[in-house]
């Protein structure tokens, strides 16, 4: 097969060459688009979401902070205490040590309860995994998310900190919002 | 008493007493300084609008206090010096840079008559020569010594790349700059910036009509003078760390900073002055006084607006071709722009 330079030839699309009056008056012209873009943007306004005072709703699978559920009827936790979610927990940050029901102290609806109950929320990596491995419902995730701190060991949340509702609620997106 | 810097206003037997001339001297040193953090608080805000969002408003209401939180905090900073930099000379080129930003801000005319103070009759600029202009021309160019000599005095390559780039992009404007106002010049027949409104006055034609040649490479040749966008090569953030003023920190930083602010404001002046017809209100004659001042802010304001707007937009030139710009198209249409005017003054 004979070299053939016509089919190795790639066309390229390359920009007018720039000089002459017509090159100066194309990039006055293209000068003048440019501000006439950035203008456009201040009679757009702005885009902004002033954070702290203004916030974006979340979305309902949104994955924030954990909560415990208790039975709306009876009042008793949903937690069994069985570890299933910190076996799941990919980072390890869960700590349930469980405790016998008593007739005199009955806590949750199952045979044991979590009588420690732990997330450490500076390990915790908000893979919803725990939420799924539960059997009972009892942990899912919140759609809290302003967790900072000022110290680590305030992040370790405990089962009471869990059970109460977030202090700060974060703004719930509506259905089809 | 006899002034050395005779204007106009000496030619009608006024001159000012010693006193005014020193309350003069501080109201303008003042009225500079606190245009700096105004012109740096709007630019902010403006710079913010053309990005889709809202600039600092978190210091003070809508960002008021940002200006001050700015410079307080650089004042409060560490002085520190490069090992081998050669100290007095590193000391002295922000100052250089001040002064000469400074310096032009009185040569502004900010009023026509002059005004009844207290009794007291008060031409409302600095200092009104005859030679106003080429004192402008003269105090640009040794704010160029401030950027060379803080570049090279601190011994680092990259503030040493951005004072060389600085010193000829700054020579090399300056000509085309200087040639662009002939025109305005031999119109007028005489350097004083007062006489120049005056004449535009008289004719009831701003000479950004007559003079639209001149006027564009006068802008373009500004920017490039006061180191705004598409000419900040000098600086070049993405390129050279800080330009000139990398190994500037604290209050020495703060100096540059205010100077280049400075520089901002007196090119909308100036621009105003030349080619906006200063003080003069368009279809009223009959303006009262009072108003000149502000009419001079006013367009001020619209030219700092617009450098914004393009520092907002424009990317930087490349080094040849910011040189090649500057040397082969507007230096030649800026002579070519002398000469028609001087053409068609002779014709007419």
């Amino acid at each position: 097969m004979t070299w053939n330079p016509d089919s190795d030839v790639v066309e390229v699309a390359r920009g007018p060459e720039p000089g002459g009056l017509g090159g100066a008056y194309r990039v006055f012209g293209e000068t003048l688009r440019g501000l006439k873009t950035s203008f456009m943007r201040v009679v757009e306004g702005t885009h902004t979401v002033e954070y702290p005072e203004e916030k974006i709703p979340v979305y309902p699978r949104w994955r924030g902070r954990h909560k415990l559920h208790k039975f709306e009827d009876t009042g008793l936790e949903k937690c069994v205490g069985c570890s299933l979610c910190a076996a799941a927990c990919p980072a390890d940050c869960i700590r349930v040590v469980a405790t016998e029901n008593t007739p005199e102290n009955r806590v949750s609806g199952g045979e044991r309860y979590a009588a420690v109950y732990e997330i450490n929320m500076s390990r915790c990596i908000f893979c919803g995994y725990c939420e799924i491995a539960c059997p009972f419902d009892a942990i899912t995730m919140g759609s809290d998310f302003e967790l900072a701190d000022y110290n680590r060991s305030d992040l370790i949340f405990t089962k009471e900190m869990l059970l109460a509702e977030p202090m700060v609620r974060t703004p719930l997106r509506a259905e089809g919002e | 008493m006899t002034s050395v810097l005779a204007g106009p206003l000496s030619a009608i037997n006024y001159a000012e007493p010693w006193y005014v001339q020193i309350i003069k001297a501080l109201l303008i040193f003042a009225i500079g300084f606190s245009l700096v953090p105004l012109v740096l608080l709007y630019e902010r805000k403006l710079l913010g609008r053309f990005q889709g969002r809202p600039g600092p408003n978190r210091v003070g209401i809508y960002g008021s206090m940002q200006p001050l939180a700015d410079i307080g905090k650089l004042l409060f900073k560490e002085q520190f010096k490069p090992r081998g930099a050669i100290g007095w000379l590193f000391i002295a080129a922000p100052l250089i840079s001040m002064v000469a930003a400074l310096a032009t801000f009185p040569l502004i005319p900010f009023s026509g008559a002059p005004q009844e103070i207290l009794g007291t009759k008060v031409g409302l600029y600095g200092l009104d020569s005859d030679i106003g202009l080429l004192i402008f021309f003269a105090f640009s160019a040794i704010g160029s010594y401030g950027i060379l000599l803080g570049g090279w005095s601190s011994t680092s390559k990259y503030s040493f790349l951005g004072a060389m780039r600085g010193a000829a992009q700054l020579i090399s404007y300056e000509a085309a700059q200087g040639l662009a106002l002939l025109g305005v010049v031999m119109t007028t027949g005489s350097l004083s910036l007062s006489e120049i409104v005056d004449k535009q006055d008289h004719m009831g034609l701003w000479f950004l009509v007559p003079q639209i040649v001149g006027a564009f490479i006068f802008f373009v040749a500004t920017l490039a003078e006061i180191n705004r966008t598409p000419f900040d090569l000098l600086e070049a953030d993405s390129e050279l760390v800080g330009g000139f003023m990398t190994e500037y920190g604290g209050g020495r930083f703060a100096l540059y900073y205010v100077a280049e602010y400075v520089h901002l404001v007196v090119a909308g002046a100036m621009f105003s002055t030349l080619f906006l017809g200063g003080w003069n209100i368009p279809f009223w004659n009959g303006a009262p006084g009072f108003l000149d001042p502000f009419v001079v802010l006013a367009k001020t304001l619209v030219i700092v607006s617009i450098i914004i707007w393009i520092r907002a937009t424009l990317p930087r030139l490349r080094y040849d071709q910011l040189m090649s710009f500057g040397w082969k198209i507007l230096l030649p249409l800026a002579t070519l722009n002398a000469l028609v005017t001087a053409i068609v003054l002779v014709a007419l």
